[in-house]
């Protein structure tokens, strides 16, 4: 007669649902670690109940081991369960003793701008370098036979004096502020080789007092192209492009007979502007026209082989009819706000 | 120009009911952009009215007013404005008699500038209307009494609508003239060109004068000096009219179209020369015949010859004006201002007429030469038709007759140099080649012959004579701009050109972009500020004079020089952003500097002709101007932090000017290395000079720090101010052009502190690139954390504290190699700097 068997279903299971029972009356993480040592400690009963394994008969051992093993088992799942749900408990009331008022936020950093009149210059660029044109700059003090003579301005001719110049001191160095971009044209064609396409945006000058519409230092965009076979026609085209992408599909383009000397024919350019403040409307946006022979060859380029386009507007009348500045004064003084407005895109 | 509508309709078809705008709105068609209009801007009822009777009233002011009854309307009739026949009206003026005929401006009335007149009471009487004078109703400036009829040689019937007997509702379109187009600065020339517009008739108004030819005066044109080989006078017509009556008032319908045409009525003889320049272009001068000593000689002025202008003004003359000349002297200069001795005057009765083409070169240069720019330069300037004078001439004498009672006489001269008009050539497919728009031979040859060429057709193309009025027309493209302006440019057609592939950006135009792109990433706000700036400014930030470029007419004359920083600028944009109450700033500017390599080139010489100039030409042209580098440069005010929820505030100094510049250079790929600076206008210890490695060799580029407090302060600035510039151009010089990546390391790291004890005056910059030259290859970052002075460290010493972090590329360091590398840094750094391992 064998000894009784210490392990069996049912003394295993009177230890689990003591075990359980103590397991589910914790009430934290703290009586949860406490209740770890009573139910599966060496003093508990499960433990105890393993410590009588040696006086379990050989046959019953393995079942018993099992049994055991399945106990420990439940008892561990258990465990991870409660303990996983006071963990998410106090995980949320740390969490909801950390929340803020997220609309008093500080600032940490400040946040800056771009000027308006140097994003403008940036996207009009990136228009022209998207079809292949190349940007060129120049200098700002300039000799007057970029700004004038090579463009085909006579000393003596009325249009010199139109431009109300800056000069330079003395006179006789032949230095003004440029009056227009168009210096920046003529290097180009005397330093690049035909066919011409160019960009020049850049900071121009003019004697006006600053009001609400003039300001004696402004910005010009000038394109010019050279090339066998250009037409009026390939002018219109690439000003109607240009202001489809600057004012939307719907943008049309205007042109008027005028005069400048370095363009013949030439025109006055109005835009239709579908987004206008106050309605769609034509607005006058710069000037353009073919390069004048003469302007070609005092660049060395042949105008019995070549013809040119050329077209010019100014980035702060841009900007105001644009962007609805109403009043000069904000684009030259500085004034943060006025930057800030715009962030870095325009 | 201004153009009185009915002026122009006279010699072309102008609709009835045509207004300012619609006249506009055709000729900007043809390239004349509309300016406004122009009107007297008086509504009625003002009607002609007879002094019947005044009582002069003293009053308590000094002043004497007349209490007058004036008869608006014929006995029993109602007024133009339903009332009585005779009114009650308060005047203040005293140059009118009882029986005069006057303008009465009925209550309902309204002047200029938005003047309602209404019955009102005033020195005890109601005054029932108004009697105006000539300024009143903007005909002239004379405000000295009221209009007097018969003085204007009128005598109308009482109740006459003085609108249109005076024509007040005559109105004016202005349009801008191009420089090219000088002959539409006339009523001739807007006439013609209207005609182009809209298709209507053009009658030449030359077609009303009657030229005769005149001789016996003596005239001699001797121009032994004309200017770039160009004689000086083309064409000289005089005229004599005798026994003019000077008395004789200038007719209402003439005062009112000069008004309107922006001109003052003078005098009749003045009048009437200036009304013939508006209509035919052609600018005259009227000299009294009796003040005139001999013949006439067109001359240019001897030297040191003295003029008494029109203006009263003693003018000396230079050897290049052209002058017309007596006997005695010069009685004009040439163009653009006659001279007082042979002026017409209120009691001249002989009149010499002058209708005369001169050089436009000689004349501008005149009239720049003595500030002078006059009508008649103006037109000289832009060109005149050769052919005008003598109906010009003509149209003088004719109006003299008529108005001023003069009679003509045969008696004058006229002088023409003889001119071959040169055919251009327009080869047949030339425009349409150049315009992208069809255009027929017949549509060619209409068109040139409509703006008045004379065209013939020959094999492959066409030989074209301009008309004398477009002196302009000189090349194949100027006719081709006539055909497209005509023609239309609604009709030119639009395609979009392909470009050969493009480059995109230039390195230096990314590197820009990225720049101030890194900027205004980090909290800092672009501004742009005027490069003028005054010679004080320019010498901020410079310890010795610099040479600058200076205005020769700046807007504002205390900022006559381009600025040789940006920083001035900055800091005045500052001030503005501080007087508006935005304190917590920083503002930064990119942008050119001027900076004269010397002296700048006092007589440059600058190609000629309309040729390429020679590659020595050009190097020679460049080098007058002067390097204008590209800065970048900031200012920080007030905080960098303000105090928010849990922030204390922080305020901005060097330390943001100089984390800027981090910045910006790492946006570049560059890393910048500091040194302890003192440069003028900086602070002398919050300052660093700003060094990058170009081509192997350690460059200063700019610098960062505080500005002076003294400056900052006389500048209206708080104390502390932090400030950079940097010089972009020699950045982007130590800017990669292609950034090489590094291998990553991913072996674990090893970290230590070190904690040195080192003088004072020992940079820490120094000694961290003592440590990672000291430590190896081995050390993978250093950063200085902590500067501690006081208890335990000795006077006159501060302790170090760097965080070093070591990694090996094929191991596990351990911590004794780690230390190693440790120590030996700590040996360089002691014989270097004498630094010890803190205790």
């Amino acid at each position: 007669m064998s000894a009784e068997n210490p392990i069996t279903q049912p003394t295993v299971d009177a230890a689990v649902n003591e075990a359980l029972a103590v397991i589910s009356a914790a009430t934290d993480l703290a009586s949860l670690k406490a209740a770890r040592l009573t139910t599966v400690g060496e003093q508990s009963a499960i433990a105890k109940l393993n410590a009588q394994m040696k006086g379990v008969p050989n046959e019953f051992k393995a079942e018993a081991g099992a049994l055991i093993g399945k106990a420990r088992g439940s008892l561990n799942e258990a465990f991870a369960a409660k303990e996983a749900e006071f963990w998410a408990v106090e995980q949320a009331a740390k969490l909801a003793a950390e929340a803020v008022d997220v609309t008093a936020t500080p600032e940490p950093a400040r946040i800056g701008a771009r000027h308006p009149l140097s994003l403008l210059q940036d996207t009009i660029a990136d228009v022209f370098v998207g079809m292949g044109w190349e940007i060129e700059e120049g200098p700002e003090v300039e000799s007057e036979w970029f700004n004038f003579d090579a463009l085909n301005f006579d000393a003596d001719h009325p249009a010199r004096a139109m431009q109300d110049t800056f000069f330079i001191d003395p006179a006789e160095s032949h230095l003004v502020l440029r009056t227009h971009t168009s210096p920046v044209q003529v290097r180009s064609m005397l330093t690049r080789e035909v066919p011409i396409y160019v960009l020049c945006p850049g900071r121009v000058f003019r004697t006006d007092e600053l009001d609400a519409t003039h300001t004696p230092v402004f910005h010009q965009v000038e394109g010019l192209a050279v090339d066998k076979g250009l037409t009026m026609a390939d002018l219109r085209g690439t000003l109607e492009h240009f202001a489809r992408i600057m004012f939307g599909p719907d943008a049309q383009i205007r042109l008027r007979p005028s005069f400048f000397p370095f363009t013949e024919p030439s025109a006055e350019l109005d835009v239709w502007h579908p987004g206008a403040k106050g309605g769609a409307r034509w607005v006058e946006w710069g000037g353009c026209g073919m390069v004048n022979p003469n302007v070609l060859k005092a660049a060395g380029i042949d105008p019995e082989v070549y013809s040119g386009f050329a077209f010019g507007m100014g980035i702060e009348r841009t900007l105001m009819f644009r962007n609805d500045v109403r009043d000069m004064h904000d684009m030259v003084e500085s004034d943060v706000r006025f930057s800030e407005q715009f962030g870095v895109s325009i | 120009m201004r153009v009185p509508l009915s002026w122009l309709a006279e010699y072309v078809d102008v609709p009835g009911d045509a207004t300012p705008e619609s006249v506009m709105a055709e000729l900007v068609k043809v390239g004349l952009e509309e300016e406004g209009k122009h009107t007297f801007d008086v509504t009625g009822p003002l009607v002609v009215g007879e002094v019947l009777e005044f009582v002069e009233e003293p009053q308590t002011n000094g002043k004497t007013i007349r209490w007058c009854q004036i008869r608006v309307a014929a006995a029993g009739q109602k007024a133009a404005d339903g009332g009585e026949d005779v009114r009650g009206i308060v005047c203040g003026a005293s140059n009118f008699e009882v029986g005069d005929k006057v303008v009465v401006c009925l209550p309902g009335a309204v002047l200029p500038g938005d003047f309602k007149i209404a019955a009102r009471s005033t020195y005890g009487h109601t005054s029932d209307g108004m009697l105006a004078s000539g300024r009143e109703l903007n005909l002239s400036d004379d405000h000295s009494g009221i209009i007097r009829l018969h003085e204007l040689g009128l005598d109308p019937k009482i109740g006459t609508d003085a609108i249109e007997l005076l024509q007040l509702s005559e109105q004016a379109a202005e349009v801008n003239v191009t420089p090219d187009r000088g002959y539409c600065f006339s009523i001739r020339g807007i006439a013609r060109e209207y005609a182009h517009a809209t298709g209507g008739e053009f009658r030449d108004p030359i077609g009303n004068a009657h030229p005769e030819s005149t001789s016996g005066f003596n005239l001699k044109i001797e121009d032994h000096a004309p200017i770039r080989g160009r004689q000086g006078c083309h064409r000289f017509v005089l005229r004599s009219v005798k026994g003019v009556d000077p008395k004789r008032p200038t007719p209402p319908w003439m005062v009112a179209r000069l008004k309107l045409a922006g001109m003052r009525s003078i005098s009749l003889i003045v009048d009437i020369t200036n009304y013939v320049m508006l209509e035919m272009g052609q600018p005259l001068h009227a000299y009294d015949a009796d003040k005139l000593q001999g013949g006439i000689t067109v001359r240019r002025a001897n030297a040191g010859e003295i003029i008494k202008t029109l203006d009263g003004q003693e003018r000396k003359l230079h050897i290049e004006d052209l002058v017309i000349a007596d006997e005695v002297g010069a009685i004009g200069i040439a163009g653009v201002m006659g001279g007082e001795r042979t002026e017409v005057s209120d009691s001249t009765v002989n009149i010499m007429i002058e209708a005369a083409n001169f050089d436009p070169i000689s004349i501008a240069r005149s009239a720049r030469r003595h500030k002078l720019p006059s009508e008649a330069s103006k037109r000289y300037e832009r060109g005149v038709d050769n052919n005008v004078a003598e109906f010009a001439a003509a149209r003088v004498v004719q109006l003299l007759e008529v108005q001023a009672l003069g009679t003509s006489e045969s008696f004058g001269a006229d002088f023409r140099e003889h001119f071959e008009p040169t055919p251009i050539w327009l080869p047949a497919n030339f425009a349409s080649e150049l315009v992208g728009v069809e255009y027929s031979s017949e549509e060619t040859v209409s068109i040139l012959n409509q703006i008045g060429c004379v065209v013939a057709i020959v094999d492959g193309g066409f030989e074209v004579i301009a008309p004398s009025w477009r002196p302009d027309l000189t090349h194949k493209t100027d006719l081709v701009e006539e055909v497209a302006r005509i023609g239309g440019y609604e009709r030119i057609p639009s395609r979009l050109p392909v470009a050969p592939p493009g480059r995109g950006l230039t390195s230096k135009q990314k590197h820009r972009r990225a720049v101030v792109n890194a900027l205004a990433g980090s909290g800092h706000v672009e501004v742009l500020t005027y490069p003028f700036v005054s010679a004080k400014q320019n010498q901020f930030f410079s310890a010795n004079k610099v040479s600058t470029i200076k205005l020769a007419n700046p807007l504002q004359g205390d900022a006559d020089e381009m600025r040789v920083s940006i920083l001035p600028g900055l800091i005045d944009a500052a001030k503005r952003n501080l007087s508006r109450g935005l304190t917590d700033l920083a503002i930064f500017e990119e942008g050119a500097v001027f900076l004269p390599a010397g002296q700048i080139v006092a007589n440059a010489e600058l190609p000629v002709g309309n040729a390429r100039p020679s590659e020595a030409e050009l190097q020679a042209l460049n080098d007058t101007v002067p390097a204008q580098p590209h800065y970048v440069s900031a200012i920080f005010t007030g905080n960098r932090q303000s105090q928010q929820v849990g922030i204390r505030s922080v305020e901005a100094g060097y330390t943001d000017a100089i984390h800027a510049v981090r910045v910006l250079a790492k946006s570049v790929g560059v890393s910048i290395e500091l040194r302890q600076a003192a440069p003028t206008g900086f602070h002398p210890g919050r300052t660093a000079e700003v060094l990058v490695e170009i081509d192997g060799e350690s460059k200063v580029i700019g610098v960062a720090g505080e500005l002076d407090p003294n400056l900052a302060t006389e500048n209206d600035l708080p104390r502390r101010v932090g400030a950079f510039e940097i010089n972009l151009e020699q950045l982007f010089q130590a800017a990669p052009k292609v950034i090489q990546a590094g291998v990553l390391l991913t072996m674990p790291a090893a970290t230590q502190d070190l904690s040195l004890v080192v003088t004072v005056d020992v940079a820490a910059g120094d000694l961290l690139n003592t440590i990672r030259e000291g430590a190896g290859e081995l050390l993978e970052r250093v950063t200085l954390v902590d500067d501690y002075r006081g208890a335990n460290v000795g006077e006159g010493h501060k302790s170090l504290t760097f965080a070093l972090r070591f990694r090996a590329a094929d191991r596990t360091l351990t911590q004794v190699e780690a230390s190693a590398a440790r120590d030996a840094a700590v040996e360089l750094a002691h014989q270097r700097f004498g630094a010890s391992l803190r205790a």
